[in-house]
């Protein structure tokens, strides 16, 4: 299929870029004779991107862990509970679906300056959390309404309380549907890049992947694009290996989420 | 005890002791419990929505409360603010580069939003009719682009567009040399060469979309179709277009929010220029803060996208409600 060609090639041309030997000129159709990981090892060095990885781990794992938990809970009760202004709290919940961080980024970096909190990973793991209970909570409902029904009414008549039954019923059999959104909020919350560009914008030690990313593009604008296709692909691997685990989760928790919607 | 012990119990251990202690309680507590699930409401759900709704309001809900504030004000950031009522957004609606913006990511809803699932659409109208082996590896190879930090793509297609980058490699070797060209730094090109990243990126996902939703489609139709008399494109028109409405539906508001939203792939590109032929309203946002310092402003064009995302939005769900009904 052309298609799959299309949908690989710009990825490829850069991993042939950045294989490349410094100095060589390539014609981007060809595979080299010869290759090196040189590039690789420059811009690792010069760019800083140990330190960005890390980071971005931390804040990513933070934001699936909190985001993921408060969901749950969350979902929980819209899914099995009965309560006042029920629907009316939803509703507001999932509006924040179609909210864009651009509409918020101004209030954000000046409540965070504010606080102190610039230039720290609080400034985008806090925002984050924030808006990923909407997927999450809109996600794990559906996921607690297509298993509970007569589950938790027989632990229900069992006599175990809300607690139980979530803990030790709901928790273990949602586990497929937790798993799907935990690496879509991973990776929501890896590949972001505005929130780290105006939250984080001048302390290196706290910057992420991507940011590190563009500040290293951006420098070494007409620099040699071979150290800067590697600093790319090294910004995209974690995130590639993750996709080559997961990816049929990831397909099917695209294709199912749309039929909910 | 007997009556206890014939139902299996779904839990651990600890709750079936708990009973032992007390079956005598047991009955009652059974009707309790299922009259609060029919009747009654429960309190301790607000104790479960705490934390969501904690971040929720605390991140999402007051900070859009501030943006509309701040939109009334004319603010450079740092000394006093002062009330100008509507006038950003008179400024919004009127400065020539705003407008200009606000054109630009309309022509990529183009790009993002139909190009892709008109693509998607005839693709998948094809594929009902031919079957291709490894599907499933070619769905992964096809989806592969939306997962991609878009910073990792813009700097991807930075280089397949640059002056000695493959495109032009390719054009000179197909003898059309004379039309290669920096295609980011050209007035004309860069916002269509922008576009078609934006296609690169959202096309893997249509497609996901729409296979999963042919997939849903009963053999059956496509067979009484055939009996029909209908050719490939009836075929397409009477059964496949409008079993994926709802496909389409989620599609149209994924990509056009992407399209309006587009801001990490110009600001690692082109930064809006050349000229500002590939301005956005994102970059200006951002700008809005750390350059030009008209923060209010930044704010009412940050209120106008939102507003703009919410109508477009609603727009296209309010179309599928009436197609439902129609049907």
């Amino acid at each position: 299929m052309g298609a799959s060609v299309i949908a690989i090639y710009p990825l490829l041309s850069i991993v042939l870029l950045a294989l490349n030997e410094p100095g060589n000129r390539i014609s981007g159709f060809t595979i080299p004779e010869s290759f090196t990981l040189e590039n690789f090892s420059t811009a690792w060095t010069r760019g800083g991107f140990g330190p960005a990885l890390i980071s971005s781990a931390i804040i990513a794992s933070t934001v699936v862990v909190a985001s993921v938990t408060f969901s749950i809970l969350a979902g929980y009760a819209f899914a099995t509970m009965r309560f006042p202004f029920k629907n009316t709290l939803f509703v507001v919940l999932i509006a924040g679906l179609m909210l864009p961080y651009e509409a918020l980024i101004i209030p954000l970096y000046f409540g965070f300056r504010d606080l102190g909190l610039i230039d720290t990973r609080w400034a985008t793991i806090l925002p984050q959390i924030g808006f990923s209970v909407s997927l999450g909570t809109f996600w794990m409902r559906a996921a607690f309404e297509s298993l509970s029904g007569s589950t938790v009414e027989a632990a229900k008549i069992d006599g175990a309380n809300s607690w139980d039954i979530l803990r030790r019923v709901l928790i273990p059999i949602a586990k497929p549907a937790t798993l799907s959104l935990a690496a879509l909020l991973f990776l929501f919350a890896w590949n972001d890049f505005l929130l780290a560009l105006v939250l984080i914008p001048q302390n290196e030690s706290a910057q992420t992947a991507p940011l590190a990313l563009s500040f290293f593009a951006g420098q070494r604008r007409g620099g040699d694009p071979s150290v800067i296709a590697a600093a790319a692909l090294i910004v995209a691997i974690p995130v590639l290996i993750m996709y080559v685990i997961l990816q049929r989760r990831f397909i099917r928790g695209v294709a199912e989420g749309a039929s909910k919607g | 005890m007997s009556k206890m012990v014939r139902r299996p119990s779904l839990l651990g251990r600890r709750t079936l002791d708990c009973r032992r202690e007390a079956p005598t309680a047991t009955p009652r507590r059974r009707s309790l419990l299922g009259r609060r699930t029919l009747g009654g409401s429960q309190p301790i759900a607000f104790l479960y929505l705490l934390p969501a709704f904690a971040f929720f309001v605390a991140f999402a809900v007051i900070p859009l409360g501030q943006s509309v504030f701040i939109s009334f004000f004319e603010w450079n950031g740092i000394t006093d603010r002062h009330f100008i009522g509507f006038e950003n957004y008179l400024t919004v609606l009127t400065e020539p580069k705003i407008r200009e913006a606000l054109q630009h990511s309309l022509v990529l809803i183009l790009f993002y939003a139909v190009l892709p699932i008109s693509i998607a659409l005839v693709i998948v109208g094809l594929l009902v009719r031919v079957r291709i082996r490894g599907q499933a590896f070619y769905r992964s190879v096809l989806f592969m682009p939306t997962i991609l930090p878009l910073t990792v793509v813009a700097v991807a297609w930075r280089w397949i567009y640059a002056p000695d980058g493959p495109l032009n490699r390719a054009l000179d070797i197909v003898g059309l040399d004379s039309i290669s060209r920096a295609w980011l730094g050209d007035f004309t090109f860069a916002l269509p060469a922008l576009g078609l990243v934006g296609t690169w990126v959202t096309f893997g996902l249509v497609f996901v979309l729409f296979v999963a939703g042919v997939q849903k489609i009963p053999r059956e139709q496509y067979e009484a179709a055939r009996i029909d008399g209908a050719g490939i494109v009836r075929e397409f028109f009477s059964v496949t277009l409008p079993a994926l409405r709802r496909e389409i539906t989620v599609a149209l508001i994924l990509t056009i929010t992407a399209a309006l939203r587009n801001f990490d792939v110009v600001f690692v590109t082109t930064r809006g220029g050349p000229g500002t032929t590939t301005e956005v309203p994102s970059v200006f946002i951002f700008r809005s803060v750390f350059q030009t310092r008209m923060v209010g402003l930044g704010a009412a064009i940050g209120v106008v996208l939102m507003l703009e995302l919410l109508i477009v939005n609603m727009t296209v769900l309010w179309y599928r409600r009436r197609g439902e009904v129609d049907s």
